[in-house]
């Protein structure tokens, strides 16, 4: 250790830079995210104004890359590190792990204080909570069963919007005869799990996609609903386009955008495209739910989960930003921006557009009976490594036309299992 | 340093002198015993754990090799790595010999050309792997370009093909690290006696054949350096895959890196990415101990 | 040795090998030429040409968004990237210095171990030495980072100097022993004034590897003192909202910019390194 620090200390000469930072005089705020697209930059920037304001110091620590994978690694660099930064964006079921390590802080003061049990819908509370405690902050409640068209498209083809499965086959043979790409989509494991989540959705009803993704359990997993969804699947497959593997979802979306495809399966946050092309919902594009989800609404909350920190002052910062994250103002520009819901109940959902207010109103409506489920693709359901194993399974599947869906289901299962 | 000498001359401090040696080397080797063994020793025990989340120091035995050997996956990492590594080596090498032998017949603005076959090696594949997903791709790139100029039958659409993917990773690293293996080469054709080659055109031999038969023969320190090199980054490859096919499509352009990588971290699966890791480590050993071996007694100055 | 070779052929087979050296250089450089042409279109222009087509009007908007993105951290890679590479050449010196010239019991093994280590995958060290750093109260400083560089830099720049002093006859530094200098004159006045084409490549090499680190920089800087690698990953990596692919190959060459210059400039000092020894064995 003693050469450690002896070339740690030569090594801190020559870049001219003190051995730790010194504690700053206004509590800072330290979030790891990967919000980094313009929109969501814009967004953040609003969160990062009202703490500036508020004064306290914003330390930004933005990682992009693999849907958070890359912005994980750091984390728990930092968290092994003893290091953890005040907030990051964790979400889900992972919310459970960080707070088994004993690494959260609790804050049921701030929590008490703005009323979020009042605010939030129970479902989103227990999520944020660890042992009977807040330790998050939700942001946003993303609906992943959506179905977006391009009306020109399907006027041009003479297609249908669909309701149900079979009418979403009509379509697609249609816009396939008329010349389209019948679905956009682009060929990364967590959107080729997103389409399938949806059809599993819509083949087993929310009962059995609880069962199968959130109890995994077995008979489920291999029954003969679950292979059907793996046949819908694989017909899926053939209206997409063959040269779409590693295709970001965005790229995807612009082909519908540019009237080359005419529907795509995505989450709202496809509809920050939309927006940025100076479309209007309703009228240049439809959202729909999608066929056979209608009164389902498959979940996916972003959060920020607070780490405890020793300095009070940054205690302070970090508190301002739990109690700022759920404020309508920040509330309104970040949704308005990533196409989500709020997440506090009592908003004026007047300044969003068509598809939010719909969005809204089914997530009441799912709210009140089994409807409201958490997307296994966007890891609201299971652990990661049982969400890496459906992965697996799912992606392969569809990139092998020849694959067997009975097949699927067993190794689905087997994999599941392996992760366990 | 001054005070250092003027010491020396003073002969009690021969020992000092007789230590200096070891002292200097000393935290060398105290950072590789703790920052690169220290942690091979941390990731092997952690493979025989039940850690998935964080490291965890539960002992399970064997069962993450075990569930390793189960995963179709990693399978698939390895085959590819073979391939890869293979296919990326040999066309490494074969490319930057051509090159370095093209590039030693007196070119006139060698400089120049020796650069543009360098500056791939400058770049960051963060960078380069986008430009090379994009030219590669069936819809957008080459494929479309060449078709455009009326070159109708012409397909390229390997990125996509799951059976060929590999072959489009070989593609943009052989673009990246062959302009090394020339420099390596050229200088190594620098150092031969241009004598020899004159003594062999007296004789008759042709100019192939003396390349073949003399040249390159005795450049076989650089070979292994070369091959050093390039293994070493075939084995590493972590960024490419990322940025071209990040491991697509499913899964069939994985290499281990990335799939330690991905289990470690992203999966929650830290013990079977410990075991992955250790695995990879095992076979890097079992190629790079007979060849160290070898090298390191051939060097003694005795 | 190029003397006698194809010089008294000028005819075809001279320009067979023009003609294959050429096509060559076109595919080095086919990537660059699309990122140049890319990052000076304007996204529609992108969305409509071909790879290879001109820009129909050219504009430097990609640049300046590019530069607002990812500039701010190119000091921040620069503070990162001197002080490693200076630090670990010269450590790397020293080493190969002792492998070559003061070799001990042991030190044999050493070496063999250290190079061992050049084959690590980097992805493996990431906790431990987070936790590593963390003890020694380093963990997010740009200190710490600078450290981690070095550590997994010595196995190379040791490597490029023990092979190249091997080279250097041991008899000169027995000579100078009996003259009675110490071990740091004989490095100081006999071999480093020897050494500067291997510290060229060695420079050369350290630079780019580190300056395109992305895994170390992201892991072990935070916020703003990442690297610039770190933002243009988050420039080019994020994956929601309107891609500008013209941004993205702009703000891709300013970060390689500075490797790409080091290249084009010291890059007959890097041969001319590798010819005074580095490859031999």
């Amino acid at each position: 250790m003693n050469a450690i620090n002896r070339l740690a200390a030569v090594v801190s000469l020559a870049s001219l830079l003190p051995l730790s930072a010194l504690a700053a005089e206004p509590g800072t705020v330290e979030v790891t995210h990967w919000w980094t697209s313009g929109g969501e930059k814009a967004a953040v920037d609003t969160l990062r104004k009202q703490i500036e304001q508020d004064g306290f110091v914003w330390k930004d620590n933005a990682v992009a890359g693999g849907g958070g994978a890359a912005a994980m690694t750091v984390l728990k660099s930092r968290a092994v590190a003893g290091n953890p930064p005040a907030a990051a964006q964790v979400k889900g079921p992972d919310i459970q792990d960080w707070g088994a390590l004993g690494l959260l802080t609790n804050l049921d003061d701030v929590a008490k204080a703005n009323d979020w049990d009042a605010l939030l819908p129970t479902k989103v509370a227990d999520i944020m909570k660890y042992d009977g405690h807040y330790v998050a902050v939700p942001v946003n409640i993303h609906r992943v069963n959506w179905l977006w068209i391009n009306p020109q498209v399907f006027a041009k083809a003479g297609a249908k919007v669909p309701t149900t499965l079979d009418e979403l086959f009509a379509a697609a043979d249609k816009l396939k005869a008329a010349g389209f790409v019948p679905l956009a989509h682009g060929g990364q494991p967590w959107q080729d799990s997103t389409v399938f989540e949806d059809v599993v959705l819509s083949i087993l009803g929310p009962k059995g996609y609880h069962a199968a993704f959130v109890e995994l359990d077995e008979k489920t997993l291999t029954g003969a609903q679950m292979i059907e969804a793996f046949s819908t699947l694989q017909r899926l497959g053939t209206y997409m386009d063959p040269n779409r593997a590693g295709r970001d979802w965005n790229v995807a979306a612009a082909e519908v955008i540019n009237g080359k495809a005419g529907m795509q399966i995505m989450g709202d946050w496809a509809k920050s495209e939309w927006t940025a092309a100076g479309k209007i919902a309703g009228k240049d594009y439809e959202c729909v739910a999608f066929p056979g989800t209608q009164g389902s609404f498959a979940y996916n909350i972003d959060s920020l989960v607070m780490f405890r920190l020793k300095d009070e002052n940054d205690i302070k910062a970090q508190n301002d930003l739990a109690k700022v994250a759920l404020e309508p103002a920040f509330q309104t520009v970040f949704n308005q921006n990533k196409g989500s819901l709020p997440v506090r109940q009592d908003m004026d959902m007047g300044p969003f557009d068509a598809c939010t207010q719909k969005s809204a109103a089914d997530f009441k409506a799912a709210e009140q009976g089994d409807g409201l489920q958490p997307s296994m693709a966007h890891n609201m359901a299971t652990s990661l490594a049982v969400q890496g194993a459906i992965f697996d399974v799912v992606t392969n599947f569809l990139n092998d036309p020849k694959a067997d869906p009975a097949k699927a289901v067993k190794q689905l299962d087997s994999a599941i299992k392996s992760a366990k | 340093m001054s005070t250092i000498a003027v010491l020396n001359k003073a002969s009690p401090l021969d020992a000092l002198q007789r230590w200096l040696p070891r002292l200097v080397l000393a935290p060398s080797m105290l950072i590789v015993l703790v920052g690169f063994y220290g942690y091979i020793l941390w990731t092997f025990v952690l493979s025989f754990t039940n850690s998935s989340f964080m490291p965890s120091y539960k002992w399970v035995g064997l069962a993450q090799y075990a569930r390793l050997m189960d995963n179709d996956r990693w399978w698939v990492a390895s085959k590819n790595l073979l391939l890869f590594g293979g296919m990326f080596i040999g066309i490494s090498l074969v490319v930057g010999v051509l090159l370095a032998v093209l590039l030693d017949q007196r070119i006139r603005r060698e400089g120049f050309i020796r650069t543009v076959y360098l500056y791939p090696m400058a770049l960051s594949m963060i960078v380069t792997g986008t430009a090379w997903k994009w030219l590669l791709n069936p819809g957008l790139g080459l494929d479309k370009m060449l078709r455009d100029w009326g070159w109708e039958g012409f397909r390229l659409d390997w990125l996509v093909d799951p059976d060929r993917v590999v072959y489009c990773l070989v593609i943009a690293a052989v673009w990246q690290a062959s302009g090394f293996v020339m420099a390596l080469f050229l200088a190594g054709l620098r150092g031969v006696d241009p004598s020899i080659i004159r003594a062999a055109q007296v004789d008759g031999a042709s100019l192939p054949t003396i390349y073949l038969r003399i040249v390159l023969p005795s450049l076989r320190p650089v070979f292994f350096s070369a091959l050093m090199i390039l293994a070493h980054i075939a084995i590493k490859s972590f960024d490419l895959v990322a940025a071209m096919t990040a491991g697509g499509p499913g899964y069939a352009s994985d290499l281990p890196a990335m799939f330690m990588y991905s289990f470690t971290f992203s999966r929650g699966q830290m013990g079977m990415g410990s075991a992955s890791a250790i695995l990879m480590l095992g076979a890097i050993l079992a190629i790079l101990v007979p060849y160290l071996y070898s090298e390191l007694r051939s060097k003694r100055h005795e | 040795m190029s003397s006698s070779l194809a010089a008294r052929r000028p005819s075809l087979s001279r320009l067979a090998v023009y003609a294959t050296l050429i096509a060559a250089c076109l595919v080095y450089l086919v990537p660059l030429i699309v990122m140049l042409l890319t990052s000076f279109k304007s996204p529609d222009d992108i969305r409509t040409g071909n790879l290879l087509s001109w820009p129909e009007v050219i504009t430097g908007i990609g640049w300046v968004k590019a530069w607002d993105a990812v500039g701010g951290y190119f000091w921040n890679s620069v503070k990162i990237t001197v002080p490693a590479v200076l630090i670990s050449t010269l450590v790397g010196a020293l080493n190969g210095y002792v492998l070559s010239m003061w070799r001990f019991r042991g030190s044999q093994l050493f070496f063999g171990l250290l190079l061992f280590g050049c084959f690590l995958p980097f992805q493996t060290v990431l906790l431990p030495a987070s936790f590593t750093l963390g003890k020694l109260g380093l963990a997010s400083t740009t200190t710490g980072l600078v450290l981690v560089h070095i550590v997994y830099g010595l196995a190379f720049t040791t490597l490029f100097f023990r092979n190249y002093y091997t080279s250097v006859p041991q008899a000169l530094v027995q000579a100078a022993r009996l003259d009675g200098a110490g071990f740091f004159t004989i490095f100081g006045r006999i071999l480093l004034p020897m050494s500067i084409p291997i510290i060229m490549v060695c420079l050369i090499w350290q630079f780019t590897q580190i300056w395109n680190d992305f895994l170390f920089g992201v892991v072990f800087a935070s916020g703003d003192a990442q690297p610039i690698t770190v933002a243009l990953n988050n420039l080019v990596n994020t994956s929601t909202g309107a891609k500008e692919y013209n941004v993205d190959m702009a703000a891709a060459m300013i970060a390689g910019l500075p490797t790409l210059l080091v290249y084009v400039l010291a890059g007959k000092y890097f041969l001319r390194g590798l010819t005074a020894g580095a490859v031999k064995g």
